[in-house]
């Protein structure tokens, strides 16, 4: 997919105001870390993952697994941007009888979503799954899979981790959101985890870092990750929780909250004015 | 036509092993987890014919049943099997979103399941599983009552039921008792004797005992139905009510916990439908602990003698009521 960064630009605008408008209308969520993902999110749906909007379930898409889920907004944002729902079912979010819940639940059939999930530790373990179901069936699926900084607190990742290294597990890309913020605070004040980078390559993954709200470095990380090596790949990409709304960027009390009418309009002009 | 013929002893867990095996020799897809303690849950021997279809996992439980659900994803039928303990309290969380918030189809063995363990002491004796296992939205629950019936139970939670399936299973040599020919049908009770005075209803390791109990009883003249509820869920509502209507009590026997298990789920049905005076054998709100199995099995009130000793209190309630 040839896709200019200018294009891929005015997408994760896009993705953003209606992360907004989605919260707003839904009166709850979490819009810390989905704004601050959605640069990811556009790079991936609109550059990197194999898949096709008009067919969910195409058998050689990439799978990409949510395990975070609690920024189902850009999620869902991203899915209804590329083509696979309507923008307005945006406005659904968290709502009863919607598609859209507040953490992903597939039996609901919103398309383009793989997995329910929502409880932090889980994801990487099902994506190593995925992979290896793979791997048997000797198809080149990728499987890219979005974790938090704090989540990795949570041992089962590291279990998962463990696994992946061991049966090298070379079509698998975990992407850590290296916000560097949780509920409590910072995360080096909640539980440490740096050197984050020597732990990911102890357990045999191979390690790319990159700012995580910059599309020409995302660009180039994922293109590092697309060559061939044997080993698992993680991308820590270092983001600002609410990237884009500078009265909320890095201000962790803004990880589980909704704007209010007054505030979403400012959000929503100043991420236009950007 | 006997549904049952003392064949000798068996570990269900070998049933289990040996279903699991045959599953994968019809069905390329069959794959299977393994949590170090591949050979005790038994399924070394897929390992040793499916080495392409087997991953070890370690000892890491939350991981495995992970790795499961996204197998299944992938549309192959993963076994996940470890001691119930772990299975269904180690990876509770993974079990429930998942793999039973994603409905994926994925068996899960709860091995080593009840007092029976034995040595090993509480730790490893699973005597909650039922409670936390029955209450998932999705899941099928299995508690199959010998090892021949394990065979079949795993066969059909394998290549007949979809989304997830649950089975329980234990450690010890135990009658193998069921015939060739009974057929296993998912969520349909067995009646394996007839009676009209009272019904025991039993589960896995407690149905033998209770088939031991009815004989006793009949020589006190008194005619007690016994029905192996091999399935907990979904459970068979109408064999359950119709034994309440044609015998006016029941007993439930189970190894387990009384809180939250078999007897509980009887329970919730004859509340509803068809109340009868009722009593429950298992473990009552206590931990396990070391022992041979079957100084652990009187100990802890789960013999033959023990259930029909409480039939006979359970016939008195009975009599008390219809005066």
């Amino acid at each position: 997919m040839n896709t200019s960064i200018e294009q891929l630009r005015l997408t994760a605008k896009s993705i953003r105001i209606w992360v907004v408008k989605s919260l707003a209308a839904a009166g709850s969520g979490h819009l810390g870390g989905s704004l601050g993902m959605a640069d990811v999110l556009t790079m991936l749906y609109f550059k990197v993952l194999r898949h096709d909007p008009k067919n969910p379930f195409w058998s050689c898409r990439d799978r990409f697994i949510l395990s975070i889920g609690h920024v189902a907004p850009v999620l869902y944002s991203t899915l209804a941007h590329a083509g696979y729902f309507p923008l307005e079912e945006l406005l659904t979010l968290r709502k009863l009888g919607s598609r859209l819940q507040g953490h992903p639940g597939k039996e609901y059939g919103l398309p383009g979503l793989e997995l329910s999930a929502g409880s932090l530790g889980q994801g990487l373990s099902v994506s190593v799954g995925l992979s290896l179901g793979f791997k048997l069936d000797k198809l080149d699926n990728k499987v890219y899979c979005l974790l938090g900084d704090g989540e990795l607190q949570e041992g089962s990742v590291w279990e998962a981790a463990m696994a992946a290294g061991h049966y090298h597990l070379d079509h698998l890309v975990a992407i850590v959101d290296r916000n560097g913020v949780q509920i409590d605070g910072p995360t080096e004040k909640v539980m440490r985890l740096e050197p984050l980078r020597q732990k990911w390559e102890a357990f045999g993954w191979e390690v790319t870092e990159c700012d995580g709200n910059n599309l020409e470095e995302l660009s180039l990380a994922f293109e590092k990750i697309g060559q061939e090596s044997s080993k698992p790949k993680v991308l820590i990409a270092r983001t600002i929780m609410g990237k884009g709304v500078s009265a909320i960027e890095g201000d962790y009390h803004w990880h589980g909250k909704a704007p209010s009418q007054a505030q979403t309009e400012e959000f929503i002009n100043e991420i236009l004015s950007k | 036509m006997n549904s049952f013929q003392l064949k000798g002893l068996k570990a269900t867990r070998a049933g289990f092993g040996e279903g699991v095996v045959e599953a994968g020799r019809r069905n390329n897809d069959v794959v299977v987890i393994g949590a170090d303690i591949t050979s005790s849950v038994g399924l070394d021997g897929f390992a040793r014919e499916f080495p392409d279809r087997f991953f070890s996992m370690g000892i890491a439980e939350q991981n495995g049943m992970g790795v499961a659900a996204g197998l299944a994803l992938e549309g192959k039928i993963p076994v996940f099997s470890t001691y119930a303990v772990f299975s269904a309290f180690r990876a509770a969380d993974q079990l429930r979103i998942s793999v039973c918030y994603n409905n994926l189809h994925v068996i899960i063995g709860g091995a080593h399941a009840g007092i029976s363990v034995g040595p090993d002491g509480a730790t490893h004796q699973a005597l909650e599983d039922l409670a936390y296992v029955r209450a998932l939205p999705n899941i099928t629950v299995l508690s199959p009552c010998d090892a021949s019936q394990a065979f079949k139970a795993t066969l059909s939670a394998l290549l007949e039921i979809a989304g997830p399936v649950y089975i329980r299973f234990g450690r010890e040599n135990v009658p193998d008792f069921t015939t060739y020919d009974l057929e296993f049908i998912p969520g349909k009770a067995q009646v394996f004797r007839p009676g009209k005075d009272v019904t025991i209803i039993a589960t896995g390791h407690l149905v033998w005992p209770s088939i031991e109990a009815s004989e006793l009883l009949a020589k006190q003249g008194i005619s007690a139905r016994v029905i192996n509820l091999h399935t907990i869920k979904p459970i068979d509502e109408e064999t359950i009510i119709r034994a309440a209507a044609e015998t006016g009590c029941i007993l439930t026997a189970e190894e387990h916990q009384i809180h939250g298990g078999m007897g509980s789920a009887v329970a919730e049905v004859i509340v509803r439908d068809h109340v009868v005076p009722m009593e429950m054998i298992g473990i009552n709100d206590t931990f396990g602990e070391s022992g041979q199995p079957d100084e652990l099995m009187k100990k802890f009130g789960l013999t033959a003698e023990n259930i029909a000793q409480k039939t006979t209190q359970l016939l008195k309630r009975k009599k008390i009521t219809n005066s």
